[in-house]
């Protein structure tokens, strides 16, 4: 088992993938750089991201198997979990050492992981598009911040786009510090600049940034809320099974619930 | 001196009033429609969303209200009924197109779910709630979800027209059985029921009908995420098994997307019915859901689940495991080699797991590990199933002692609740 340091990327994951058999290695246990803890006996190869050595892994995996695979390939490697990484890199070698038709072998471990790891991305995406309260700023603006337990930001853009097509909208990565502003026409990628003027650490904006209708709409979501409970049900373990406390200061409706 | 509302606090009464009125009506759906944002608007119909949850666990899709909660009924299962003595309200149609469109813009909500009480007489209700979802259709260019109630004895002009905005459309049987519902509602029938569902459903089958012809080049959609309806449980004494069977009898005669089962909430002194404070009978309204997905999605038919033999569903056990341990004869099932139907007869598994196993079988003889890595149930399925590793056993243990063996490892959260089912007698 040799261990290969790679950056995090998506094109550095792949290279590490065509460098596997460029060099030969058998059995190959993919680090993050950021994680890497160097011993004694370690000879670790250091794999430098290139973009040509990733496109051949790219396309020749998008060959191999099922197009529903391609995606959730990436969406698995959305969730930055360093086993993940590990796995899909014995993933694609697996893909790539059988016949066509092997991503389909559930029986196999790595098949396992990366389908339950697609799995886990997909909650957390479908909870992005479900807790996100926009807030609409005096200038017209709808804003909202998240901290998503995976990067899925880029997997519900065009969900966003589609829906809410005649309105200005923000949605702003706290954790990973970027974000996603649609402009009426396109969504763009956004850093914390673009967002200088709003302190993104606090989830509810200032008055003074607020549309003068904003707060009568909160409020009247906070009351349909509570009007719509029916106490003689009341069953809070699976209420907090399905919105778990982390997410409990993105949602108005749990204001001062925390 | 008289206290003047402002206009918040006036909107603020109102919702407060007209969603707790609504909140019985259990149907949560926004899936189903493929409404698209095709006209530069606002909002699609996508796969379903629930961006909240009550503190009792439901979900929230839909801005759920009623238009009024006046009522020329006097139902003695509703809260609304003619004779209680509850503060009433109406919103206008403005309101509910300001609240819907506002929430929707935030992100709040899947879109609206709009019923009413019934004023004056069904085509003055129904004629204001085609009036709301047209407003949202046309001037504000609302994609969203719209669940419309059908208000009975509407006209089938009203209908129609409603059924060209709305995605779904429901009408509530209330009570499961026609005895039960005149016992409660003398005034109501479920051929009151019938009319309406059988009318939109022939509409709906007329437009695809003529969709396919091609004849049409853009033939509107109408109701196209289908009709459900909703009955009361535990108001009235039926069986579990009238209930389902009655429930089986709307899926195939109207082509139902969805029955609800709605445990009865006590709201009402009335003698007929168990007494305000009583439990709601939250875990037989769990086991029907239960047997309605057998029936959905695993293949049952409902007499192999519910029948003169068995009329009532288990309570310490759920429908599917019920019926394996009364067939018996049944299993176990060679995992390898088992038809995907059978797979999915097994306790434990499901949909997504009985897909994976065929899957990966073709690749192998699958092994005990791999089965739990797949995600089943394993220590509810082993005892139905036998794998590449399943040793082989000479004595086969009998129903009673494999019921007893799976309750004992398992930590059931009904165990520990109190029961309360209306007695028959």
């Amino acid at each position: 088992m040799i261990a290969y340091i790679f950056d995090g990327s998506f094109e550095g994951l792949l290279t590490a993938v065509f460098d596997s058999y460029e060099r030969k290695d058998k059995a190959v246990d993919v680090v993050w750089d950021k994680y890497y803890q160097p011993t004694m006996l370690d000879e670790p190869h250091t794999v430098v991201s290139d973009a040509a050595k990733a496109k051949r892994v790219w396309t020749a995996l998008g060959k191999k198997m099922d197009k529903r695979w391609e995606i959730m390939f990436y969406k698995a490697y959305l969730s930055e979990d360093p086993q993940t990484f590990k796995d899909l890199c014995n993933f694609a070698r697996y893909i790539f050492d059988n016949p066509p038709g092997a991503e389909a072998n559930f029986g196999n471990p790595y098949v396992m992981a990366v389908s339950k790891m697609d799995k886990s991305v997909n909650r957390e995406k479908h909870r992005m598009k479900a807790f996100i309260r926009f807030q609409k700023t005096a200038d017209g603006m709808y804003y909202c911040p998240v901290e998503p337990d995976f990067n899925v930001l880029p997997l519900i853009s065009k969900f966003f786009k589609d829906r809410y097509a005649d309105q200005q909208w923000i949605i702003y990565d706290i954790k990973r510090k970027y974000g996603l502003y649609y402009n009426l026409k396109t969504v763009e990628e956004i850093t914390c600049e673009f967002v200088a003027n709003i302190d993104t650490t606090k989830v509810v904006l200032p008055v003074s940034l607020q549309d003068e209708k904003e707060e009568l709409a909160s409020m009247l979501w906070k009351d349909y809320f509570n009007s719509t409970n029916i106490p003689a049900r009341k069953n809070m373990k699976l209420h907090i099974q399905h919105v778990p406390r982390r997410y409990w200061k993105y949602l108005n409706e749990k204001e001062g619930k925390n | 001196m008289k206290k003047i509302f402002n206009m918040s606090e006036r909107i603020r009464e109102k919702l407060n009033i007209l969603a707790d009125a609504a909140k019985y009506d259990v149907s949560c759906s926004s899936s189903g429609s493929k409404r698209k944002n095709e006209n530069g608007g606002i909002g699609d119909a996508s796969n379903g969303i629930c961006h909240t949850y009550t503190e009792d666990g439901r979900c929230v899709s839909l801005l759920k209200i009623l238009l009024t909660n006046h009522c020329i009924y006097d139902c003695a299962f509703c809260v609304s009924r003619k004779s209680n003595d509850v503060k009433r309200a109406a919103f206008t149609v403005d309101e509910v197109v300001e609240l819907t469109m506002s929430f929707y813009r935030r992100n709040y909500i899947e879109g609206l779910f709009l019923s009413s009480g019934i004023f004056k007489n069904a085509d003055f209700t129904m004629e204001r709630l085609v009036r709301i979802v047209k407003r949202l259709r046309l001037e504000e260019r609302f994609n969203g979800y719209i669940h419309l109630k059908t208000i009975p004895g509407a006209s089938p002009e009203l209908l129609t027209e409603a059924g060209l905005y709305a995605d779904r459309m429901s009408i509530n049987l209330e009570m499961p059985t026609e005895a039960g519902l005149k016992l409660l509602a003398p005034d109501k029938s479920h051929d009151d029921v019938k009319k309406p569902l059988g009318f939109i459903q022939d509409t709906i089958t007329r437009f695809k009908d003529e969709k396919k012809t091609g004849l049409i080049k853009s033939m509107p959609k109408f109701v196209p995420a289908g009709q459900s309806t909703q009955m009361v449980i535990g108001a009235t004494p039926e069986t579990d098994m009238e209930i389902m069977y009655s429930a089986d009898q709307y899926y195939k005669d109207y082509s139902l997307k969805r029955v609800y089962y709605s445990g009865y909430i006590p709201i009402s002194h009335d003698t007929r019915m168990p007494v305000i404070g009583s439990q709601p009978p939250l875990l037989r309204e769990n086991r029907l859901y239960q047997t309605d997905w057998l029936m959905r999605f695993y293949g049952f038919g409902v007499q192999e689940l519910l029948n003169p033999k068995n009329p009532h569903l288990d309570v310490d056990i759920d429908p599917k495991l019920s019926w394996a341990l009364r067939n018996l004869h049944q299993f176990p099932i060679d995992i390898n080699t088992a038809d995907y139907k059978m797979i999915l007869r097994v306790p434990g598994i499901g949909v997504g797991s009985a897909n994976k196993i065929v899957q990966a079988r073709k690749f192998g003889r699958l092994y005990s590990y791999q089965l739990q890595k797949i995600g089943i149930a394993y220590n509810r399925a082993k005892y139905f199933i036998r794998c590449a590793d399943s040793p082989y056993s000479l004595t086969e243990p009998d129903a009673p002692q494999l019921k007893g063996m799976i309750l004992a490892e398992s930590n059931s959260k009904y165990l520990k609740t109190a029961q309360n089912q209306l007695s028959l007698f």
